[in-house]
């Protein structure tokens, strides 16, 4: 599965890490819903520091699509918790 | 993946296969994909220029209220000799909010510069993406029926797509940063022209309307202890300090009570 952090680069991550990934994304959809501003930093560096530790860095040369797009790290809760909606940005 | 998959690079395929629905023929598709990249990061390279010359605007806004905050110091420093306590405090207070405000400024240039070092690596990323990309299309042409092509060059084009949406994401950050960076920077610079004394004499504690919004940028404790520290450099002696033996009504003309 490739991964984009949003600013930093593309990265390939074990299939196994996608379940993880989903889950946590999972429940940081439902924390923006509630508006749970620490719920949701925590678990959204979770899914960060997952990606970053499992995941290898995309050669430059490489011309892939990304699975997944994360948001810059630097966003505010407001600028992130539309994105963590859902459907996501654009629904299916 | 519920809502993960969907975001952002839907929008990117999007815009790339409306791209590549222009063209028939897979080569053309490929020049012209490559010619689109190569003029889009022209505009990448103007939009990481635009932020830096916003970062230097904002760097002389700030050096100029540095000059204003020694400015003002020197004013209080002036009015305390003259023994004109309540008028040092006010050219302290308007010094103490500037600084404030100098704080949060130098601290948001720093992470402006931190993100335009950023800008500039991914702006080499996509270079070296753009090249990948030059390189490929020659062999897609080369090797793969028109069929085949066709999923390759798509592949290809949303890589370098996705590069140059998330790299344009990030200026337009970066850019928006500056803008609130220089509103608040002129604002505050706007306030002290407008409050600004070239004539000590002029100002008075609480006269205006810029004095009470400065004031309340400021810390008590720091204008006080900026006083406290300049009485100390001041000494006794000079600045003509009443002396408590002094009889009443006796002050020499001149000093001390006159600066009002």
């Amino acid at each position: 599965m490739i991964v984009r952090i949003s600013g930093e680069g593309q990265f390939r991550l074990p299939d196994a890490d996608a379940q993880r990934l989903n889950e946590l994304d999972n429940r940081a959809v439902g924390a923006a819903e509630q508006g749970d501003e620490p719920g949701f930093q925590e678990l959204w560096a979770q899914m960060l520091e997952l990606v970053e530790r499992d995941g290898e860095r995309l050669a430059g040369d490489e011309l892939v699509e990304s699975d997944v797009i994360l948001p810059p790290r630097d966003s505010s809760f407001e600028e992130v918790r539309g994105e963590f909606t859902g459907e996501g940005l654009i629904p299916d | 993946m519920a809502g993960l998959g969907g975001r952002f690079s839907t929008v990117v395929k999007a815009k790339v296969s409306k791209l590549l629905n222009r063209a028939e023929d897979p080569s053309e598709t490929l020049e012209y994909g490559y010619q689109k990249q190569v003029e889009m990061l022209q505009d990448v390279k103007k939009g990481i220029a635009e932020v830096t010359t916003s970062k230097k605007r904002i760097q002389m806004q700030s050096q100029k209220m540095e000059g204003q905050v020694v400015k003002l110091d020197t004013q209080a420093r002036q009015a305390l000799s003259q023994n004109n306590e309540e008028l040092a405090r006010v050219a302290l207070e308007r010094k103490a909010g500037l600084q404030g405000e100098l704080q949060s400024l130098d601290t948001q240039v720093t992470e402006l510069e931190r993100q335009q070092e950023q800008l500039t690596q991914n702006e080499q990323k996509l270079r070296q993406k753009i090249e990948a990309f030059r390189t490929k299309k020659e062999v897609i042409k080369a090797q793969y029926s028109a069929a085949e092509a066709q999923v390759r060059i798509s592949e290809a084009a949303t890589g370098v797509g996705e590069e140059m949406a998330d790299l344009g994401l990030a200026i337009q950050r970066a850019e928006d940063k500056t803008e609130d960076m220089r509103a608040r920077a002129s604002a505050v610079e706007e306030l002290e022209a407008a409050g600004t004394f070239d004539d000590i004499s002029r100002i008075g504690p609480g006269q205006d309307d810029i004095d009470r919004q400065l004031s309340e940028l400021s810390t008590g404790s720091q204008v006080d202890s900026d006083l406290e520290r300049m009485k100390a450099e001041l000494g006794p002696g000079e600045g003509a300090a009443p002396a408590p033996e002094l009889e009443e009504g006796t002050g020499t003309p001149g000093s001390g009570e006159s600066a009002r």
